[in-house]
């Protein structure tokens, strides 16, 4: 161990103000980037499930849930 | 091979290939920088004229390195993706474009603090310092050129040509610290001498820069397969993730 007290540790030998800053930027740009991305992937199959969805009711028979007419000719338009 | 070649290529081949990678390589990214950090702050030894200034090594070579490889990378898939036409390739350039400007961004900011205490100045216009400013703005050239095109096929082409341009930049960043008489210290490592550190210094140095690249490698594995999903959402294929 290179320090003998959690003081002298955050003190880092007088260093305090630049090793603590260059740390300290430099693991907020990996953790906040690993988050980012995380959650960027959640978000895009969160939009595939919607979308999916969509296509499936889109694809369910008239009859069963009868909504809104749809002019004929102009179904394609929507998709 | 090419068959190979082109199954990798292959959207498909690779969202599912990756996805079975990228739980490991984030738990090995978090292993080696949290050794990796724990190590270098804490057990390595005061450099004996630097004193604990010199801790801040730990993050400034691993942020310098990996905003130079991600350059080449970069590179070489502009060169794929302008040659064979892969899309995946620049699927690929397009994610680690912001990866490697954040990179450029820690080594200069972490390299400016170390500067104040160790040369009384946090920064000097010379070679080494001069072409890695270069480098972020050849890093924020091609993010911005990219999304300055209306069809993606043209931003694609022209980040890749600004991309293997500015590719010459890294051989003058390499060598700036031999060519040019310049404050920076040289290369910490070098692949034909042994470092001039003892071990207790540059073992954990070695650390933290696998944990960057591994840390690099899962970043981009997960936003490349977030690219597949947005670019190529109405495949029948992707669709089918869904269910």
């Amino acid at each position: 161990m290179a320090f003998e007290s959690l003081n002298a540790f955050l003190n880092m030998g007088g260093y305090a103000p630049y090793v603590w800053p260059a740390w300290g930027v430099t693991l907020a740009v990996l953790v906040g980037g690993g988050l980012q991305a995380v959650a960027e992937h959640r978000r895009r199959l969160r939009e595939l499930r919607r979308r999916q969805r969509r296509a499936a009711a889109d694809a369910a028979p008239r009859e069963a849930a009868p909504r809104k007419a749809v002019p004929r000719g102009s179904h394609d338009a929507r998709a | 091979m090419w068959d190979v070649v082109h199954r990798l290529g292959s959207p498909r081949t690779f969202y599912t290939i990756a996805g079975r990678w990228q739980p490991w390589l984030w738990a090995l990214a978090a292993l080696l920088l949290g050794t990796g950090s724990v190590w270098a702050l804490l057990f390595a030894p005061a450099d004996y004229q630097q004193g604990d200034s010199f801790r801040i090594l730990y993050v400034h070579v691993p942020a310098a390195i990996l905003a130079q490889s991600c350059f080449v990378l970069m590179a070489v898939a502009g060169a794929i993706f302008l040659v064979w036409r892969i899309k995946l390739a620049d699927m690929v350039a397009t994610v680690i474009a912001p990866f490697g400007a954040a990179m450029t961004g820690v080594a200069l900011f972490s390299g400016s603090v170390w500067g104040v205490p160790t040369w009384g100045t946090w920064w000097v216009w010379d070679a080494r310092l001069t072409s890695m400013l270069i480098q972020l703005f050849l890093y924020l050239g091609v993010i911005a050129l990219r999304g300055a095109f209306a069809s993606r096929d043209g931003g694609a082409r022209a980040a890749s040509l600004l991309t293997l341009v500015g590719v010459i930049n890294i051989p003058i960043i390499k060598y700036s610290v031999d060519w040019w008489n310049t404050l920076h210290q040289p290369a910490t490592f070098t692949l034909t001498q042994r470092p001039a550190m003892p071990a207790e210094m540059w073992l954990p140095l070695a650390v933290m820069v696998l944990g960057f690249y591994a840390y690099f490698v899962a970043l981009t594995l997960t936003r490349t397969r977030s690219e597949i999903l947005r670019r190529e959402g109405r495949k029948r294929w992707v669709l089918e993730l869904g269910s």
